[in-house]
């Protein structure tokens, strides 16, 4: 079983607007972008509050992102301290002030989309405000867990067995059944692959609550939810990566200093893994997908180049539905257009391969080596980065 | 023989009046596929090049005796293509869509699981290819010829580069078999490797997986209590950092799950060879059928 959740997606006051939607009980709250927007939230909501930083990284408490304030000066202070803070390489851009009420109890509630089981899987502990994973290791009796078979829903029986399971006061067996259904609703109605909610909490007036929210929705079924396209908040992310996806392009950042260039996921990754062990540092994944025409090529080397790390770049490509003709075209047209500083080794496979190698023999770039296999493209390229780098 | 597809093939095309339906459908008409109808609502009496146009599944299952589907909708309509496929009495599934809802993969999951004479592949996959016979999908069956190697990958262009060394060495496939790199696959490792164990002309599985989920050590329990051919494996996206989609959905190591190196540590353990590269793949694979 899967008991670790995918990433946070949705920063925590968004998914809280999802739940609002189905009126989850919260504690009263705003979101704030300012020190001064954080003070006025503070006027509307009182005291004492809670300061926390909007990241999509766990362990912000730890790091002194989350924080209580009894006055306007503590707010001002914790705000400023908090706003532009580094959260383990996550920017604060915003943050969430929240009423800090009274809690006598800590509970822990999700619905996970577990892959091996082929079903939702919905969990509830007693042992809140923890990392779920410490829980399960250390204490899995208090974690109680159920499979819910897609076509047949989740129903109120459910809902008792996973509380008297997991050992909830009595008087709020029922409140928390309840919880755990809307959640459940939650996850079907928006297609949501994660919604998990680490504390519940229950109030001395006996009220069950979600103090936090991590939601995460599949971006497949956006077309369902036009409503949710603007919790998507692609600021966060690296500008090449979000340059990437406006162009239709699957990229990702990596920390080493060769460019990828390939099609299909499977392909790209393996390229990733040759290269590593070549010996090198892969700069990026770029998938151009299958059929990528010169322009979309000329698109991609754009993106690849725009990281200043890149000392080289490997295009691999095994044409399928891609035409390696296409594929040396585009090379071509973007080595002409771009004029790179760093050399392109250039191993390319499948259909029209021949045309293509034709294409870049005639063309006769000084800064293009084309190789024949997908090993040896790897060392070339990790040769020429290190020559590069010298 | 081979698996999934062959002589027996009857094939009816789901958006087979789309651009990107017809291309592929009339290539795989072209490489010997029969190529017996299309599925539109609305086009229901209108052809493909010779190729009838039904408006449900059911009616062309009536007048042509389809056996096969390809699913080949946008993603929005495919889990209802792949449902009436299935209600239509269609035995092997086929769908190449990309980009279906992960919520509408657990329900048709769901659906299909109950009836056992089913069996869909993909969604999200290349297709299945048994060289010689019949190709059902966007395979490059150029780079493929008959043999006794079957194949069964969660990528595409992996799969042509694996295979097309393995061609170079002068070993041909019984069937390869793309089953797609979603989170909720129809056919996982273990249902295709199962059909290789059982299929008189596969004497070498080749099975390529990828970082995510937990399919590749489900595959290597089943191997080691049901298999007697030599399987040689593959995985990719060994240094991809933990927390990145590369891709495929299904392509993300979560916490301590669906790491690389504890699948091949899983392979390795029940006497399965993988190999780092997939030029290596290609050369255990050749070493063994060499004997």
């Amino acid at each position: 079983m899967n008991y670790r959740a995918p990433p946070m997606d949705l920063l925590e006051y968004k998914g809280k607007q999802v739940l609002a939607r189905y009126d989850v009980a919260q504690l009263p709250g705003r979101e704030a972008t300012t020190v001064d927007a954080a003070i006025a939230a503070a006027e509307e909501i009182g005291f004492p509050i809670v300061i926390k930083a909007q990241v999509k990284i766990g362990g912000r408490g730890k790091a002194g992102g989350i924080k209580i304030a009894n006055t306007l000066d503590e707010v001002r202070e914790h705000a400023t301290h908090i706003l532009g803070m580094d959260i383990r390489g996550h920017i604060v851009h915003e943050l969430w002030l929240q009423l800090a009420s009274a809690i006598v109890a800590e509970y822990y509630a999700a619905v996970v989309f577990d892959r091996s089981a082929k079903a939702p899987l919905v969990m509830l502990s007693t042992q809140g405000g923890m990392e779920i994973e410490q829980v399960a290791a250390e204490h899995p009796d208090a974690l109680a867990t159920l499979h819910v078979d897609p076509l047949v829903g989740f129903h109120p029986f459910h809902a008792r067995r996973l509380a008297y399971e997991a050992g909830v006061d009595a008087d709020v067996v029922r409140p928390v059944g309840d919880m755990l259904a809307t959640l459940y609703e939650v996850f079907v109605g928006e297609d949501a692959t994660l919604v998990e909610i680490n504390p519940l909490v229950i109030t001395p007036d006996r009220e069950v609550a979600a103090l936090d929210a991590k939601v995460t929705l599949d971006d497949n079924a956006m077309f369902r939810h036009p409503e949710n396209a603007t919790l998507d908040d692609s600021s966060a992310a690296d500008p090449q990566e979000a340059m990437a996806k406006k162009r239709g392009l699957t990229y990702v950042k990596l920390d080493g200093d060769i460019g990828i260039f390939g099609n299909g996921a499977g392909l790209v990754m393996s390229t990733l893994d040759v290269v590593a062990h070549a010996g090198g540092a892969p700069a990026n994944f770029l998938d151009a997908g299958g059929g990528a025409k010169a322009e979309a090529i000329a698109t991609s080397v754009d993106v690849i180049l725009g990281n200043p790390n890149v000392k080289a770049v490997l295009f691999n490509v095994f044409g399928g539905i891609t035409r390696c003709d296409e594929v040396a075209k585009g090379i071509i047209e973007a080595y002409g257009m771009l004029k790179p500083s760093v050399p392109f080794v250039v191993r390319l496979d499948g259909t029209n391969d021949v045309a293509a190698r034709k294409l870049l023999a005639d063309a006769n770039l000084p800064g293009v080596f084309p190789e024949a296999t997908m090993d040896g493209a790897a060392a070339r390229v990790v040769a020429l980065a290190r020559e590069h780098a010298a | 023989m081979s698996i999934l597809v062959g002589e027996d093939t009857r094939l009816a095309v789901s958006g087979l009046t789309g651009r990107e339906g017809s291309y592929h459908a009339m290539n795989n008409r072209r490489y010997g596929t029969s190529v017996v109808a299309g599925i539109t609502p609305g086009k229901g009496g209108q052809d493909v090049e010779g190729v009838p146009v039904f408006n449900t599944f059911r009616q062309a299952a009536a007048a042509t005796q389809a056996n096969t589907a390809m699913i080949f909708v946008p993603p929005r309509f495919a889990a209802d293509s792949i449902l009436e496929a299935e209600d239509a009495g269609i035995a092997t599934i086929i769908a190449i869509t990309e980009g279906i809802p992960a919520h509408d993969e657990l329900m048709v999951f769901n659906v299909l699981k109950r009836n056992p004479a089913v069996r869909l592949v993909g969604p999200n996959c290349p297709g299945v290819l048994s060289p010689g016979k019949a190709n059902v999908g966007i395979i490059p069956a150029a780079f493929f010829k008959p043999g006794n190697v079957g194949v069964v990958s969660r990528s595409g262009t992996l799969t042509y580069q694996i295979g097309n060394e393995l061609a170079q060495s002068g070993f041909g496939n019984s069937t390869i078999v793309g089953i797609g790199g979603d989170p909720v696959p129809g056919s996982s490792f273990v249902d295709i490797i199962a059909l290789f164990e059982a299929d008189p002309e596969t004497e070498l599985i080749v099975m390529s997986g990828e970082i995510g989920g937990s399919a590749e050590e489900e595959a290597a329990q089943y191997i080691a209590e049901h298999v007697s051919k030599p399987v040689v494996a593959y995985i990719a996206g060994l240094t991809a950092p933990p927390g990145k989609t590369m891709g495929h959905a299904g392509a993300i190591v979560s916490g301590s799950s669906g790491g690389g190196q504890a699948k091949i540590d899983a392979l390795e353990a029940v006497g399965v060879r993988v190999g780092r590269t997939p030029t290596q793949v290609a050369q255990i694979a050749v070493e063994i059928l060499r004997g």
